[in-house]
């Protein structure tokens, strides 16, 4: 990208919320399960069934709301929104227009600049489609509603992001909030968060935007940073050749890695939104809005202050602690029972995201307990293993679901801090080495080091270190 | 006298004594409809019950309505093989009391219309003059009530579709408070004005089928939570004192003179019988049947969306993608009336034009609501004519959309409010028609509109004087 | 409001109506008869009139999150009129 243009992005994140049952009505909202079970006359569109609202879908809302600083709508409806697609039984999505749930929020960033402030627009409920298959046989397509009304909400963020790295660092956000508020378990790659992107580049230093153009329901990070480089740079390239972008619908294909085309333009929608006359308007009551406000979770910010002042942690390790809920659940947990926060702070930041980055895992996928890392820290802090066999055990930990008590018994990597064990390692060591005994009488400190090496090689790491050193100046100073 | 031409009421206290059987009173409906059908064509589909209960009382059922395991057409040919995968509310609360439909009645397609010509499969016919229209779009209902082809029936009311069949078969009808009965099950034409409601020989059978089928519905989000009423208890009441508006717009130009006669005939039994009857002002009777059609029209267009031919439905022949699938079978599979709404319902709503029409008709619903708000501070009911006539002749008006229209402009502003009315039978004209008459309440006041409609009925005796001649004239 | 052939051939595109040839002219006539009478409404003194959506004053009509399974499954695929590995087929979409 050239230096002379700047990016404006704007996102459209759409998440599933992990009620029971759908939007409008009973059915369960489970993944999976056979096509068109999870199906009723009413998500079916059948003739004659009407819509209720799920009270629950209005209460994740004004959580997801609040934790993002929205003002909460005392008064909201429903709108249809209307066009046909064979995923949408109805012809008409049940959505909001005018009157969302929520408006005027916003989230903060971290930036290599520093923090940032994206604004957001607005959130608002409304059902997810169903699912189009490929039929195996007569080549065309297969319908399944088991996802049509499933509720979603739609958080629509001010074009505040000037670059994919704040688009990802705003996603990851917005994805983090909603987890700590447990409203969505924002399932990426079953669709449960996915976003619309919309990009336009300008010349820097001009006020107004460019034409945008909107990428739909992008579900990867790594695809919306890709897809944000392609398309500004596609547009770029346009502007500089002395041409026009035009405001369209893309779809991104990963494998290629370009944008397409995605509607004909004589096509152009008109979805003649209108009040939904089959629901009834939205009140809600300041009281009701407080009652959610005092039952919403510690947010990451908060905690972060809290990391830093209880367990005096630097402002760094806290921000990555807290950017998941999942890591944040994680420290604190080992915490409670080792008490020693640094070390448990210092195991998530190095090894643990180590692991994770080696096994493209996500925090949520960390396999064991918040206790057994407590317990991994505590049984280093007694003696009973090494950090260098701690190594070992959390590798295991990722791999087996055990505790590492059990770990390190079947593997057999409990420490050997026996004064006669670890007496008779030394002696053999010292016996088989005379070399470097002359050393160090000569003054070569190092190679005590060397010495104490060959007696973890001999005990395969599992000799308690401090021990050996002991022992050794012991022996050489005789 | 034959047991098809008793009331539910008659009918009950019979099978009470045990002077007659369930079984019985179901041969004779069918042995009546074997008689009937073949002029009327009332029925879209027929109901043999295999097992009939002891109690049990049948029931004519618009073919709007979904009846689980059965065929619900609306009338058109978009739904033509359509088996109803579940039971609407109102058939849930029929089957509790062992109400049983004997078959599914005619109606204009998808509800749209004011005579049942718009029906795709037949034209139901009036059973006073088997040339006329029995009114719509619940005809079919109307015709085989009138006939005693069944002994009450269940129609929709969008903007008249009860009370003008009613007052054109010379039956009683009444379009409930918006909510009070559950729409769940309903086919959907409009939804914020559609309600169903009892179709019946006389007022006190209408006052039992309401307590019956009226109640809170957790399956529709729109229905009121208001007590379960005895709409029975309140019959009898005299009408002394009562105050009774009769609102001069519904008196004036478009109504036929022998209809307006007959209707101050009314007013002054009312003040015979001690009410109090007063001319009065209705301001938007002209914006109100324009804001109808502009709402009804607006959301029958969303509403039909769902009949695309994926799921269920007409399904076209011939396609070669998903579009021309989409087009080709809701072209094939709709009347030109139901295309005619869709289109100008579309229109309404789409960009540019929504400020200018459904916008206005939404702020227009605001003034016909206050307007009827003012006068219910002064009058208990109000008085009109249920239609600007009596049942007209076959094939005059179903080439003309916007005369077709015209007849329902007594009754719309009703459903624009979403207040209760019925309609009630006053008299024939000269050419031996019914004329029908509307009583309008307030809000969750059917009690006093099917009083007054009762103790009118008793002095009127209408059902008394008059019968259908099942003849062409 | 004038409409134009080009107009209702746009409102029928968006209601995924066709019109023949032959009836576009109908329909024309029949929606401009329609709107030009219904071009009343713009006379209402609804001036500072709020918008009324439906007939009801009910507000908030909410469901509990509970789970309810439609039993009868079968039966809202038997009005397929093309049924495939229980789902709905329809002709190739992208």
């Amino acid at each position: 990208m050239t230096t002379d243009y700047e990016m404006v992005i704007g996102l459209e994140v759409h998440s599933e919320l992990s009620t029971k049952t759908k939007i409008f009505c009973s059915c369960p909202t489970e993944f999976g399960g056979e096509p068109n079970t999870h199906c009723c006359p009413v998500c079916m569109a059948m003739p004659g069934a009407l819509p209720v609202l799920n009270e629950k879908v209005i209460e994740y809302a004004v959580k997801a709301g609040l934790a993002m600083n929205c003002e909460i709508a005392e008064n909201s409806k429903n709108d249809r929104k209307n066009y046909f697609y064979p995923d949408l039984p109805k012809s008409y999505q049940i959505s909001q227009f005018d009157m969302p749930l929520c408006k005027k929020g916003k989230v903060e960033i971290q930036t290599e600049q520093g923090k940032k402030t994206i604004g957001i627009t607005r959130i608002h409920i409304e059902e997810d489609a169903g699912k189009l298959n490929h039929s195996e046989f007569g080549g065309g397509s297969l319908v399944d509603l088991n996802r049509a009304g499933v509720p979603l909400i739609e958080i629509v963020s001010e074009p505040d992001m000037r670059s994919s790295k704040e688009a990802e660092e705003y996603l990851k956000k917005v994805k983090s909030i909603l987890e700590y508020i447990e409203v969505s378990d924002c399932k990426m790659q079953e669709g449960s968060l996915r976003a619309d992107v919309n990009v336009s580049v300008r010349k820097k230093g001009e006020t107004k935007f460019g034409t945008r153009t909107e990428m739909k329901n992008m579900n990867s990070f790594r695809s919306i940073v890709r897809a944000i480089e392609y398309e500004a740079n596609r547009q770029i390239e346009i502007l500089e050749e002395g041409g026009k972008i035009e405001q369209e619908t893309l779809r991104w294909d990963d494998v290629s890695g370009k944008t397409f085309s995605m509607r004909d333009k004589e096509d152009a929608q008109d979805y003649r939104y209108f009040p939904e006359p089959d629901l009834v308007p939205i009140h809600l009551s300041k009281e009701y809005i407080q009652q959610i406000k005092e039952s919403l979770p510690e947010m990451p910010e908060s905690r972060k202050e809290r990391y830093i002042k209880d367990f005096g942690l630097p402002e760094y390790d806290s921000n990555i602690l807290t950017s998941s809920k999942y890591l944040s659940i994680l420290f604190e947990g080992a915490e409670k029972i080792c008490k020693n926060a640094k070390a448990v702070s210092n195991w998530i930041m190095s090894d643990i995201t180590r692991i994770l980055n080696e096994k493209e895992l996500e925090p949520e996928n960390i396999p064991f307990k918040a206790e057994d890392l407590g317990n991994l820290v505590i049984l280093i802090d007694k003696g009973t293993i090494s950090s260098k066999i701690a190594k070992q055990v959390l590798e295991e930990m990722f791999e087996n679901p055990k505790t590492p008590e059990e770990i390190i018994k079947e593997k057999g990597l409990i420490q050997i801090s026996d004064e006669g064990q670890i007496k008779q390692v030394v002696e053999k060591i010292l016996q088989a080495n005379p070399q470097s005994i002359a050393d160090y009488k000569a003054g070569r400190d190092r190679a005590l080091g060397f010495l104490v090496g060959q007696a973890m090689k001999e005990t395969k790491g599992k000799a308690n270190p401090q021990m050996l050193n002991k022992m050794f100046l012991e022996k050489l100073k005789k | 006298m034959e047991i098809y031409e008793l009331t539910v009421q008659e009918l009950k206290e019979k099978l009470d004594k045990k002077e007659i059987t369930s079984k019985e009173i179901f041969e004779s409906y069918q042995a009546r409809i074997q008689e009937k059908e073949k002029d009327i064509k009332a029925f879209v589909s027929l109901n043999d019950p295999k097992e009939i209960k002891e109690n049990s009382i049948p029931i004519g059922i618009k073919d709007n309505i979904n009846i689980r395991g059965t065929k619900t057409t609306c009338s058109s040919k978009m739904l033509e093989n359509f088996v109803s995968p579940y039971s609407a509310t109102v058939i849930e609360k029929l089957e509790n009391e062992n109400i049983i439909s004997i078959g599914k009645l005619n109606m204009d397609e998808f509800a749209m219309g004011a005579s049942t010509e718009y029906s795709y499969f037949q034209k139901t016919r009036n059973p006073w003059n088997l040339n006329r229209v029995p009114g719509g779009s619940s005809g079919g209902s109307a015709a085989a009530v009138a006939s005693n082809m069944v002994p009450w029936a269940l129609g929709s009311d969008t903007g008249g579709s009860i009370r003008q069949p009613a007052s054109f078969c010379g039956i009683v009808g009444l379009k409930p408070t918006y909510g009070l009965v559950s729409r769940y099950g309903l086919v959907a034409f409009a939804s914020s004005l559609d309600q169903i409601g009892p179709i019946t020989k006389d007022v006190r059978d209408c006052a039992m089928l309401l307590n019956i089928i009226s109640g809170h519905d957790e399956k529709d989000s729109t229905s009121a939570e208001k007590g379960k009423k005895d709409y029975m208890k309140n019959l009898e009441k005299d009408v002394k004192g009562l105050k009774i508006g009769l609102p001069k717009q519904y008196m004036g130009e478009g109504i036929h003179q022998e209809v307006k006669e007959k209707i101050l005939e009314v007013a002054k039994k009312y003040e015979e019988m001690g009410a109090i009857v007063e001319e009065c002002e209705f301001n938007c009777s002209e914006y109100a049947l324009a804001t109808y059609y502009i709402i009804a029209c607006a959301e029958a267009s969303s509403n039909l969306g769902r009949f695309d031919g994926i799921r269920y439905g007409y399904r076209a022949k011939e396609f070669s993608n998903l579009k021309e699938l989409y087009k080709n079978s809701r072209s094939e599979g709709f009347g030109a009336e139901v295309k005619r709404r869709i289109i100008l319902g579309t229109y309404v709503l789409s960009s540019g034009y929504y400020d200018a029409y459904y916008k206005k008709a939404l702020q227009v619903r605001t003034l016909v609501k206050k307007e009827f708000e003012r006068l219910f501070t002064t009058y208990d009911i109000l008085l009109t004519p249920t239609a600007p006539s009596t049942a007209f002749e076959i094939g005059t008006k179903s080439n003309n959309p916007l005369e077709m229209y015209l007849a329902d402009l007594c009754t719309v502003s009703i459903n624009i409010a979403g207040l209760p009315a019925i309609s009630v039978p006053c008299g024939i004209d000269s050419k031996g028609l019914p004329v029908g008459m509307q009583l309008i309440g307030k809000a969750f006041d059917e009690e006093t509109i099917l009083n007054a409609a009762y103790q009118y009925e008793k002095i009127e005796k209408f059902r008394e004087k008059f019968r259908p001649e099942f003849k062409e004239k | 409001m004038q409409v134009s052939r080009e107009e209702i051939l746009h409102i029928a595109n968006l209601a995924d109506l066709n019109l023949k040839e032959e009836e576009i002219d109908t329909y024309l006539l029949h929606l401009q008869e329609i709107l030009n009478f219904a071009n009343i409404v713009n006379n209402a003194p609804i001036e500072k009139l709020g918008e009324t959506i439906g007939a009801s004053e009910k507000v908030n009509s909410f469901r509990k999150d509970e789970i309810k399974e439609f039993k009868d499954k079968e039966s809202l695929l038997q009005n397929a009129p093309e049924e495939e590995e229980h789902m709905f087929h329809i002709p190739k979409v992208i």
